[in-house]
């Protein structure tokens, strides 16, 4: 996919030093910036011959729809209903008349011109900032016209990432488990979407059981659990030739797999005998080592982005708890200390939290905790939710959730949420059937 | 989960008697301890402490041979009426000597997908070291966990749950 997409970024302008406007991150939604977005400008022709290849009629406009809601999303922006935007998209794109976008209360404005040039779609835009009446940034890209939903969402990105200082995370996708049917007759099947809900695909038609999928964090492979031919075991996806490959040749289930964090390696469980232990496998010279050895369970393993340090659940002190060691099993160190029990950990893309999922008096809770243990906090509580994935920038954190069925068995739904690392701004996330097993790609473009 | 409950409350019980009754504190906890333990191992009708005794879901192999064990929360231990469920299961699949089992380890929703798996291969894997002592062969047993993805009552209360934790003897051949 990365290679199929070529990106041009052209600097059109040299970027001030200095931060004008920003926006405080560590305080969640409380006070989303007003940011304008006006639609960006097409002159006819282009938009002629866009309507012919993409069959929308004001390409331009769909961009700037994406950038909005993107924005809207995080949770940090409050975008301003176009409506009550007085300058024209064309010239507010020259030259913004500041007293126009300041009496609508806007402190930031994105304007964008797009042109079909040689059949390729170029797309500059500008950043605004409206009380100092100053440009902070201005970028364009050529692309082919179907990349045009990730045009909009690289805009977003380079805006997210001069408002607030930090990388973002909207040109990415999610892998997860789409599911279909009576509860005690799931149909399973992967499937993945743009991070926004759009250009949803299945990737396996439902005929075996599919759970755990999760992005390789350097290129478009992705490990999960099949049921194929009713053996339970850990396979290898790429997405883009569809070519799968059963990792390892283990006598027994494999399960709970993810990438080390330079994705040459799978680290997963296998069970045997009724003791799950933690190995992992090179995919480079297929070498398998068992990293733990311990008559407990020991399962969802996750690496450190450094690669050195492994943290995972194990129920060897006679309940589910989390358990950080090194890389090579050695100093194994048990890391939750609260009530309830603790599971699925993940260690964040910055690599000083640890997210989990903890079961206390019949409550699902899913939290975050420091990497020793410390300064747990509890983000979101229902009757049954699990299973967090981080946003490449490890903001954000994708989970799934269950409803509770009524006396009749009947009324359970599956469904992909999202919540602020604050504890705020959650979500559900749109998907076509109901969803499980979310997993968060990384920056398809850097 | 049960247990632990219980065990926070009789943490919190016991500061509050460590500062009122400090002679008496041994007697009235070991007495907390009592009630918990006689409430917890209460039967429901269908359920024993949290391990389902019913019938409701329960197939037969054969005439007098149930298919199925079950199993409390977050556990893997054989209960006595387990046991002898399993028993039957030697002993009919002694008389029946060409035949292979497939032991389906199963656990309830109220845990993580990933534990569970690994949850129901123990449960299954319980109940094929028992019919091993009974004298059945390995290579006629398989093992297959299905975590928390079958289950066979859909309600979410503890006696669906109850019936979910199960170990299941499937025909192979």
């Amino acid at each position: 996919m990365r290679n199929l997409i070529i990106l041009f970024l052209i600097f059109i302008a040299p970027t001030n030093a200095l931060g004008l406007i920003e926006v405080d991150i560590t305080r969640g939604n409380l006070n989303p910036l007003p940011i304008a977005v006006s639609p960006l400008s097409i002159d006819d022709e282009s938009k002629k011959s866009f309507e012919k290849t993409l069959k929308k009629k004001d390409i331009g406009s769909e961009i700037s729809k994406v950038i909005e809601k993107n924005l809207k999303t995080s949770g940090l922006f409050n975008p301003l209903d176009k409506n009550a935007f007085l300058q024209a998209p064309d010239i507010a794109h020259l030259k913004p008349r500041f007293e126009d976008w300041n009496l609508i209360k806007a402190q930031a404005l994105i304007t964008g011109k797009v042109k079909n040039v040689d059949d390729k779609l170029r797309v500059e835009f500008r950043l605004w900032d409206v009380l100092a009446g100053k440009e902070m940034m201005a970028l364009a890209f050529t692309t082919v016209p179907n990349n045009w939903r990730r045009v909009g969402h690289i805009i977003t990105d380079k805006v997210y990432e001069r408002l607030t200082g930090e990388k973002g995370y909207f040109d990415t996708r999610i892998i997860y488990v789409a599911e279909e049917g009576p509860k005690t007759k799931r149909i399973k099947k992967l499937a993945i979407m743009d991070q926004d809900g759009a250009n949803n695909k299945f990737l396996t038609l439902g005929n075996e059981l599919v759970l755990t999928p999760r992005f390789n964090p350097t290129s478009q492979m992705v490990t999960y659990l099949s049921y194929f031919r009713n053996l339970p075991r850990v396979y290898l996806l790429d997405i883009e030739t569809g070519i799968q490959e059963v990792v390892g040749d283990f006598p027994g289930m494999t399960f709970a797999p993810r990438f080390s964090p330079d994705g040459k390696k799978i680290i997963m469980s296998f069970a045997k005998d009724g003791n799950s232990d933690i190995y992992t496998m090179d995919l480079e010279n297929r070498i398998v080592e068992k990293i733990t050895n311990h008559p407990s369970i020991d399962t969802s393993p996750s690496y450190s982005p450094d690669g050195k340090f492994i943290c995972f659940n194990s129920d060897r002190s006679g309940y589910q708890q989390i358990y950080v060691m090194k890389s090579d099993g050695s100093n194994v160190k048990r890391i939750s200390f609260g009530n309830g029990l603790y599971g699925t950990p993940v260690w964040s893309p910055r690599g000083d939290l640890i997210a989990f999922t903890k079961l206390h008096k019949g409550k699902f809770y899913i939290g975050v905790m420091r990497t020793d243990g410390s300064g747990e906090r509890l983000l979101t509580e229902n009757f049954y939710q699990e299973a967090p994935s981080w946003s490449p920038n490890g903001r954000v954190l994708i989970f799934y959730r269950e409803t509770k069925t009524d006396d009749k068995g009947e009324g359970f739904s599956a469904k992909l949420w999202s919540i602020d690392l604050t504890g705020y701004n959650e979500r559900l996330v749109d998907t076509p059937t109901d969803a499980s097993d979310p997993s968060w790609s990384s920056l398809l473009s850097n | 989960m049960k247990k632990l409950v219980i065990r926070n409350i009789d943490q919190g019980a016991l500061m509050k008697l460590n500062k009122i009754f400090k002679n008496t504190f041994l007697v009235l906890f070991a007495c907390l301890v009592l009630s918990a333990c006689a409430t917890s191992k209460k039967s429901t009708g269908q359920m024993q402490g949290d391990v389902y005794t019913g019938t409701d879901t329960v197939e037969y192999l054969a005439s007098g041979v149930p298919d199925r064990v079950f199993f409390a929360t977050n556990e893997s231990v054989l209960t006595t009426a387990s046991r002898e469920t399993l028993r039957k299961q030697a002993a009919w699949l002694r008389k029946n000597s060409d035949i292979t089992i497939v032991l389906e380890g199963h656990a309830d929703e109220r845990g993580t997908r990933e534990y569970n798996l690994a949850l129901g291969e123990r449960r299954a894997n319980a109940a094929k070291d028992y019919l091993m002592t009974y004298g059945i062969s390995s290579n006629r047993i398989s093992v297959l966990s299905y975590g928390k993805e079958r289950p066979v009552d859909s309600g979410s209360n503890p006696l669906a749950w109850s019936k979910n934790r199960r170990s299941v003897s499937v025909k192979a051949n």
